[in-house]
């Protein structure tokens, strides 16, 4: 439990989300980008007592205060450590929700493909860096919501779903607090390879990899009770 | 400011393979042919039908800046005017050292040039996401305090009469540009991922080091620093092109 926090290995080979994620992009992300989040965090953490043993989930929630080089490297990796299983290879999952994530997203959106599209709006909405979330809110409802940089909604003093500079509400969010169970990554290392500017493209490919199945398990057995998923 | 009804693209002064191969013509025709292009067509038809039709660039950057809390503008002003000085601040066959004048300022202000590039490489490694690493002029800060309490817009004078300013590197998130702050900029480095993402992937450092040893174009840094010290308004700037 705590530090040393240790890069996750993928569930699926580099090119198994191919062709909607390439494999050179995974290769750098999670070799790259994630690795260097989590040898950063490492570092940022030493000799620091008590922030050596906390949880990932917990050291999340305290992230903003503890400054930026805990703050970006803590939120980078857990942001990173959900979004792999937050995927899996085209037919290996059920390609929508089922049971109660169902009934929520009709109830909240209207319908799957109307929540759909709100999500790519808020993804294409978003000026810079940073990721695009589906969580549940204080009064129980589904909410998108985004964050800047590395941040998330699970750190105390976040800003939720503001454009940087220009301050205005990113497009189908409300800037609610929420428990994320998925999200999806912005940064343009997520995509560039493959996508370059394109990236309405990437948004819109990347739902033949998203793991439903997963998904409905992060929200019935974690968000929808009002838990953080608990990663180490 | 003269009328217009639409801001253009300006190409950057030099092809688009001509940075090769430390900058790719694939990285240059998407920054330049798809980025910077947005930006233009996407404040374009912001400011259709408004006032700000018949501004200048700069001049829709400040007033958009709005001291502080940017208005949708801001974004795609910003970001037009940072990609043009960006280009401009590059030329086939650059990078090696500044002379004369600046460098005279540089190591007065720095040090040495080596502490100079390590200190805008920092800049360019903690700009966390993505933005922009800057050498600028700043006018020093207790000069700064003293003119704006007088809410003079003479230039600010040292104990001798002289302009007094100092060099600096500073940073910017997204696009944000320190023309807002009143600073002159002198040079500039785009770390959004998409200016190095193609030719270095997540190798910031990398571009970082090929952007100072083989890029900058130290002659329009020479240039723009001429043309500041011989300018009454610190917080105007023009582009040398």
């Amino acid at each position: 439990m705590g530090g040393p926090f240790k890069l996750p290995p993928l569930l699926y080979d580099m090119g198994a989300l191919e062709p909607y994620i390439d494999a050179m992009t995974m290769k750098v992300h999670h070799g790259g980008h994630h690795a260097t989040y989590v040898s950063k965090l490492n570092d940022a953490i030493k000799g620091k007592g008590e922030l050596e043993s906390m949880k990932l989930v917990d050291l999340s929630q305290t992230a903003i205060k503890m400054g930026p080089a805990v703050r970006n490297n803590c939120g980078g990796h857990y942001n990173h450590t959900l979004f792999w299983t937050y995927m899996a290879p085209k037919g290996s999952s059920i390609t929508k929700p089922t049971g109660n994530l169902q009934a929520a997203i009709d109830k909240n959106f209207g319908s799957f493909d109307q929540f759909q599209t709100a999500f790519n709006n808020a993804c294409a909405g978003v000026f810079g860096s940073g990721w695009v979330w589906l969580g549940v809110a204080e009064d129980g409802r589904l909410s998108i919501e985004t964050t800047a940089n590395q941040d998330n909604p699970l750190m105390d003093g976040v800003v939720l779903s503001q454009n940087t500079a220009t301050g205005d509400r990113v497009p189908g969010t409300n800037g609610r607090k929420i428990i994320p169970f998925m999200g999806q990554d912005v940064w343009e290392h997520a995509y560039y390879l493959k996508y370059q500017n394109r990236k309405t493209e990437y948004f819109a490919a990347w739902w033949n990899v998203v793991n439903w199945n997963k998904i409905c398990e992060y929200y019935d057995q974690y968000a929808s009770k009002k838990l953080y998923i608990p990663v180490a | 400011a003269s009328p217009r009804a639409e801001f253009e693209l300006p190409p950057p002064p030099y092809e688009l393979d001509a940075l090769e191969p430390h900058m790719s013509k694939n990285t240059l025709e998407f920054h330049w042919g798809k980025h910077h292009r947005a930006y233009v067509d996407n404040l374009n038809k912001q400011i259709a039908g408004t006032e700000e039709e018949r501004y200048s660039l700069e001049e829709v950057v400040l007033k958009s800046y709005n001291n502080g809390t940017p208005t949708p503008l801001f974004n795609n002003a910003g970001q037009i005017w940072n990609h043009t000085f960006f280009w401009e601040s590059m030329k086939p066959a650059g990078g090696g050292a500044p002379k004369g004048k600046l460098l005279q300022l540089i190591n007065r202000d720095f040090g040495s040039f080596d502490e100079f590039k390590t200190q805008f490489k920092a800049a360019g490694a903690t700009q966390f996401g993505s933005g922009w690493a800057w050498l600028v002029i700043k006018p020093s800060l207790e000069e700064w305090i003293a003119q704006r309490q007088t809410g003079s817009d003479e230039p600010v004078k040292d104990k001798d009469g002289n302009i007094a300013k100092s060099l600096a590197v500073v940073k910017t998130p997204n696009a944000v540009t320190p023309v807002v702050w009143g600073d002159v900029p002198l040079l500039t480095m785009d770390v959004w991922e998409h200016a190095y993402y193609l030719d270095y992937q997540n190798r910031r450092p990398a571009y970082m080091d090929v952007f100072l040893d083989q890029l900058v174009n130290w002659d329009a840094v020479e240039a723009r620093l001429e043309a500041a010290l011989s300018t009454v308004n610190l917080t105007q700037q023009t582009f040398t092109s």
